[in-house]
């Protein structure tokens, strides 16, 4: 298999709503040169931008990323590399560092880069191909190291693949990253209270996965959160964002299934935010499949802003089976029914 | 659990369970040896504790960085990330037969670690060792294994073992290029140090007396059988690699080097190591000083009938048959008043292999009204229907 290692092409995790309307055309505009291959004057207007903002991290990103097309590979490190120091929460960098460093053949480094990315981000999703790609890659050296075969043919053609992918990386439409909302640096991640804001160039982005994710488990989920008005929630909302919930859960799609969680969600042992998702995201991606149904869906308690519905759960994978009755507090925030407590019991 | 990782866990296990461990074993091995880091991995896999296992794995690469099965595992490892394995060392495209020694290679290893020699017991050959042989070296090559042993006031005492690699084709060496290694009791005979050396035999080698005075009367031959190191591009060799030689790795020889005397440390190398208790070696022992101190005793008493029938019909010493012999050895003693046979420092050893048979060397003080002669004599004496005789005698 041949590394394809994919670029993160934009800091998603950065709140837009801290950039000015006049930094967010200088951003796009360089956008725009690095896509029509003007390399060099994206690299002046970058370089003009962050003159005055020497730490904005959207504008040494896409330094980052014009060097990288420039083949600078060495000044590109270096400005990835300083932007994780600065910017540790943030998991494109580290993607994108590694990108570079698997370019140059230091896999090991790259798995180390591309490890970080995903602590800080458990679900990006770019980070997890490109790790997979890295791990084949480190498999492959271990056999011919193993085996004595002599690979130097094949490793020369994962460097020139690789170069190929830097170029096009940021040319492709922008990824985003799996959950999909903004998140301020140092900030607590809020699953969904910015889900619907555009990405950086929005004519480009997608809806928020989140919303993706949703409208393509059950044509029950199918009204998207977008679609939904700030206007009070009804028994039916609340009814069909159970269903939703245990779809996106029997997918195993976590950061869809996280993102029913309200940002005030009590997690069930008191335990911060971070280590329940993480836990869950674990308990969820362990078993080969998941099944689970819910039925006897009842609202016992609404009152626009907040529902308390029990339901019978049916879970079962390769390994559980479990029924039992399930209680979820919801509440409504931006415009969306979300859990804000989870019990087992009516 | 990661789907991926059940097949090779499933590998791994059936590994790993196939050897199961010896309760009481002779002095464990360093916490750091190489057998020890591996089996360490091993149970992590095992225990489905895979990030552990992979740590244990590059850890042993850190300080074995030319390990090939550690490579081997790791690339399993990583790999079982991203996709389902079939087997141990799942390399696509790899060649097989490089897969089969690797794994022959794992399993020498966990077998060496899980089943230690008991305390106590003593490999049968070591029967009595000088008190100038400090060490005394036993190779197992159907485990391959080497065991050095310390002579502890005429007790041999374990000390250390190590991994080899022996004969593409097994052992008991007959001919010239049979690639096999030869089976039965040898010594050290020379040290050629790495500058003398192609780099294939890595950190030096020791020289061995293969083929010995029994081998020679079998009418085998060949030769150049050593003690040797690895080429630099590996820390290991497989099980069975070499042209009859007994490989180590580099830092294994640079440790037995320490221990080796040339011209005296005993190599006995054996198809499969039997091992007895203090009791029964001790038992064997006394039975076979007893059958030479019969014949010192016999040769003493000039009695030329119960002297000569310590002595095989197919003896043969360099130069006579057992007819010469006895022609020889009944006029030599009628011309005698008396004579006195001392024999001292005595080593005795029994040899592997289908014969049984024991080699024993000695310091021989003939004296006789008409001569005296002192001389190391080396006898090869063979049980023939539970009477043992002397096949060989002659100068050592």
């Amino acid at each position: 298999m041949r590394p394809a290692l994919r670029l993160a092409a934009l800091i998603l995790g950065l709140s837009l709503s801290a950039l000015t309307h006049a930094q967010t055309d200088d951003i796009q505009n360089i956008n725009r040169l690095v896509k029509q291959g003007q390399h060099a004057q994206a690299l002046d207007r970058v370089n003009q931008y962050l003159a005055t903002r020497p730490r904005d991290a959207q504008g040494r990103f896409l330094k980052g990323l014009i060097l990288a097309e420039q083949n600078k590979v060495a000044d590109a490190i270096d400005v990835f590399s300083k932007l994780t120091q600065d910017y540790p929460e943030l998991p494109e960098p580290y993607n994108n560092l590694a990108v570079l460093y698997a370019g140059q053949g230091q896999y090991e480094k790259a798995r180390q880069s591309l490890e970080m990315s995903i602590r800080t981000h458990p679900s990006y999703a770019t980070a997890y191909e490109n790790l997979g790609d890295v791990y084949t890659k480190l498999a492959s050296q271990s056999y011919d190291k193993a085996l004595q075969l002599d690979s130097s043919n094949t490793a020369a053609k994962t460097k020139l693949s690789l170069v190929r992918e830097l170029i096009s990386g940021v040319t492709r439409p922008p990824r985003l990253s799996a959950r999909g909302e903004p998140v301020k640096p140092g900030e607590a991640a809020r699953p969904t209270a910015i889900a619907a804001a555009p990405a950086s160039n929005s004519t480009e982005s997608k809806p928020a996965v989140e919303t993706k994710a949703a409208a393509e488990t059950k044509p029950a989920a199918a009204k998207a959160p977008e679609a939904q008005s700030e206007k009070a929630g009804t028994p039916e909302d609340a009814i069909k964002t159970v269903h939703a919930w245990a779809a996106a859960w029997a997918k195993k799609d976590v950061d869809a299934y996280l993102a029913f969680y309200a940002p005030d969600f009590k997690t069930p042992k008191g335990e911060p935010r971070g280590a329940w998702e993480k836990g869950r995201r674990q308990r969820i991606l362990a078993p080969k499949h998941i099944e689970v149904s819910v039925d006897a869906v009842k609202v016992k308690t609404i009152d626009g802003s907040s529902a308390t519905v029990s339901f019978r759960q049916r879970y079962r994978s390769d390994t559980i089976k479990a029924d039992s009755g399930k209680t979820l507090v919801m509440v409504r925030v931006s415009g969306k029914w979300l859990i804000q407590q989870e019990r087992v019991g009516n | 659990m990661n789907p991926n990782l059940r097949a090779l866990l499933l590998a791994f296990v059936v590994l790993a369970t196939s050897i199961p461990s010896v309760a009481k074993s002779i002095r464990p091995e360093p916490e750091t040896s190489t057998d020890v880091l591996l089996n360490h991995a091993f149970e992590e896999i095992a225990g489905q504790r895979f990030t552990a296992a992979l740590g244990d794995i590059e850890a042993l690469l850190r300080i074995r960085p030319n390990f090939r099965l550690a490579h081997l595992i790791k690339g399993d490892l990583l790999l079982a990330k991203v996709r389902p394995l079939a087997t141990l060392g799942d390399a696509p495209n790899a060649p097989a037969d490089r897969i089969v020694d690797l794994r022959e290679e794992a399993v020498a290893r966990l077998r060496a670690h899980r089943q230690r020699p008991a305390e106590g017991q003593i490999p049968r050959y070591l029967l009595q060792l000088l008190p100038e042989q400090k060490y005394a070296i036993v190779v197992d090559t159907g485990r391959s294994r080497l065991y050095l042993f310390q002579n502890e006031g005429g007790t041999p005492r374990f000390v250390e073992d190590y991994y080899i690699s022996s004969g593409k084709r097994g052992a008991v060496k007959l001919r010239e290029g049979d690639e096999k290694t030869p089976i039965g009791v040898y010594h050290v005979t020379s040290s050629l140090p790495r500058k003398k050396l192609s780099d294939f035999y890595g950190n030096g080698a020791f020289p061995i007396n293969y083929p010995n005075e029994w081998d020679r009367r079998q009418g085998r031959n060949g030769s150049g059988i050593w003690l040797h190191g690895t080429p630099s591009n590996t820390y290991s060799r497989p099980p069975r690699a070499s042209n009859g030689c007994v490989v180590l790795s580099n830092p294994d020889l640079d440790a037995l080097t320490k221990f080796l005397q040339i011209g005296l440390t005993p190599v006995i190398i054996s198809e499969a190591v039997e091992w007895l208790s203090t009791e029964d070696w001790n038992a064997e022992r006394k039975t076979f000083l007893n059958a030479i101190e019969k014949w010192r005793g016999d040769w003493e008493s000039r009695d030329t009938d119960r002297y000569l029938d310590h002595y095989a019909r197919n003896f043969a010493s360099k130069d006579e048959n057992l007819a010469a012999w006895s022609r020889h050895k009944r006029q030599v003693n009628s011309s005698k008043s008396w004579i006195k046979v001392g024999v001292s420092n005595v080593s005795l050893f029994r040899s592997p292999g289908k014969e049984d048979m024991m080699v024993v060397t000695f310091d021989q003080d003939y004296r006789s009204n008409n001569l005296s002669n002192v001389m190391k004599k080396r006898q090869y004496w063979l049980n023939e229907g539970g009477r043992w005789r002397i096949v060989y005698e002659g100068a050592a």
